[in-house]
């Protein structure tokens, strides 16, 4: 891909609107996407990100974690989870999955500048945001329902038609709130990074975008 | 379900009302889609009160929260929604039947404690656990004997707080 509306620049970046199939925006109104490109990979967490992190699990402890799903955003993936045949309490909403993470390892523990970066953008917004290798996505990044033939590269057979995916404009990139396909992540060779949040009913847009900026800023700033 | 009947007939009624010659494949699509949005209201209706119940029982833990998947992520037929919400408002009652169960037992222990410590030697060797009166922590209330065993021999009972949980460095 070229250089994305968030490449370069001291501004926060601009996030771009992706499409959603006009079957699903009438079933499940109130569904987005949202997406930025960054002209970076990842790489280590500079100490100020680390010390950020700490600060952000002194802020956020155990009662907190309890009361978390009761938060009208995170509450709100929750409720899209069930509407689309997920479970949130097997499979935890992403969000949710870093707040057990917490509870399960007594702190937000370092990793390196992109997942501490989704982390911390996770945390603060409540919106799941995840990052794919810009130069593995082709075109811009769409929620889509999988056709016949369609498949997760990495996963054996074909994906049951219907399954709800991001993809770019070849080929399915990720279930919806699932695994990325085979090599669409981002590796420490990747030179940009596609951050996508995706919005449902009841996520005002500006809580996305906020959460874009924030990983954006972050990365960019590492 | 009730609500789901009610959605439509009213409906249909209003559309008789207004008159309209709406083609019957579309009117069933329609009735169809706004079936599955009253059942997604409902769905969400009762996940907010089981988000609620689940932060309002902290700390006690064994509770079941779970609901199952229909298998996803996809758009879910009428049947598969009305499954999670039928299978939701089971784990509502369950959940609720459970921590009626639990607020009894502490209430009991609490009444209990107040009675070992008005009479420690009616409840000797009696302890409870600060979990055992939905409380968070270690500490617990011990009827034991003042001085070990003279204390047992002359009847002199009193009922020890413990200190609570360990230092988490050992014996530092």
């Amino acid at each position: 891909m070229g250089a994305g509306p968030g490449a370069g620049g001291g501004d926060p970046p601009l996030a771009s609107r992706g499409e959603v199939d006009p079957a699903l925006r009438g079933e499940l109104p109130g569904l987005y996407l949202r997406w930025v490109e960054i002209g970076r990979g990842s790489g280590r967490s500079p100490r100020e990100l680390k010390r950020r992190l700490a600060a952000l699990s002194d802020r956020f402890a155990g009662p907190q974690a309890m009361t978390f799903r009761t938060r009208p955003i995170p509450w709100a993936y929750r409720v899209f989870y069930r509407h689309i045949g997920l479970d949130p309490d097997e499979q935890p909403t992403p969000p949710e999955a870093v707040v057990l993470d917490r509870m399960l390892k007594g702190g937000f523990v370092s990793r390196n500048l992109l997942d501490d970066a989704l982390t911390i953008a996770m945390i603060e917004s409540g919106v799941p945001v995840v990052a794919f290798d810009a130069d593995a996505v082709e075109g811009a990044p769409r929620i889509r329902q999988s056709g016949p033939g369609d498949v997760l590269e990495g996963r054996p057979g074909e994906l049951p038609e219907g399954t709800l995916v991001i993809a770019d404009d070849r080929r399915p990139v990720a279930l919806l709130f699932g695994a990325l396909a085979s090599g669409r992540g981002v590796r420490p060779a990747s030179r940009g990074t596609m951050l996508v949040a995706i919005g449902v009913s009841g996520v005002p847009e500006i809580a996305v975008e906020e959460a874009l900026w924030m990983a954006a800023e972050i990365l960019e700033a590492g | 379900m009730t609500e789901l009947l009610e959605h439509d007939s009213k409906a249909a009624r209003g559309a008789a009302a207004a008159g309209m010659a709406v083609a019957p494949a579309r009117s069933a699509d329609a009735d169809v889609r706004a079936a599955r949005r009253s059942l997604r209201t409902q769905i969400a209706r009762m996940d907010r009160e089981l988000s609620e119940l689940f932060a309002t029982t902290f700390p006690r833990h064994g509770i079941e929260w779970t609901v199952g998947a229909a298998g996803g992520p996809r758009i879910l037929g009428i049947a598969e929604l009305e499954r999670t919400r039928d299978a939701l408002a089971t784990r509502l009652a369950e959940a609720r039947a459970e921590i009626r169960r639990r607020v009894d037992a502490e209430e009991a222990n609490r009444a209990l404690v107040e009675r070992m410590i008005a009479d420690p030697a009616e409840h000797r060797w009696v302890r409870v656990r600060s979990e055992d009166v939905g409380e968070r922590g270690c500490k617990h209330w011990h009827s034991r004997p003042r001085w070990g065993l003279l204390g047992m021999l002359v009847g002199w009972w009193r009922v020890k707080l413990s200190s609570g949980c360990p230092l988490a460095c050992g014996a530092c």
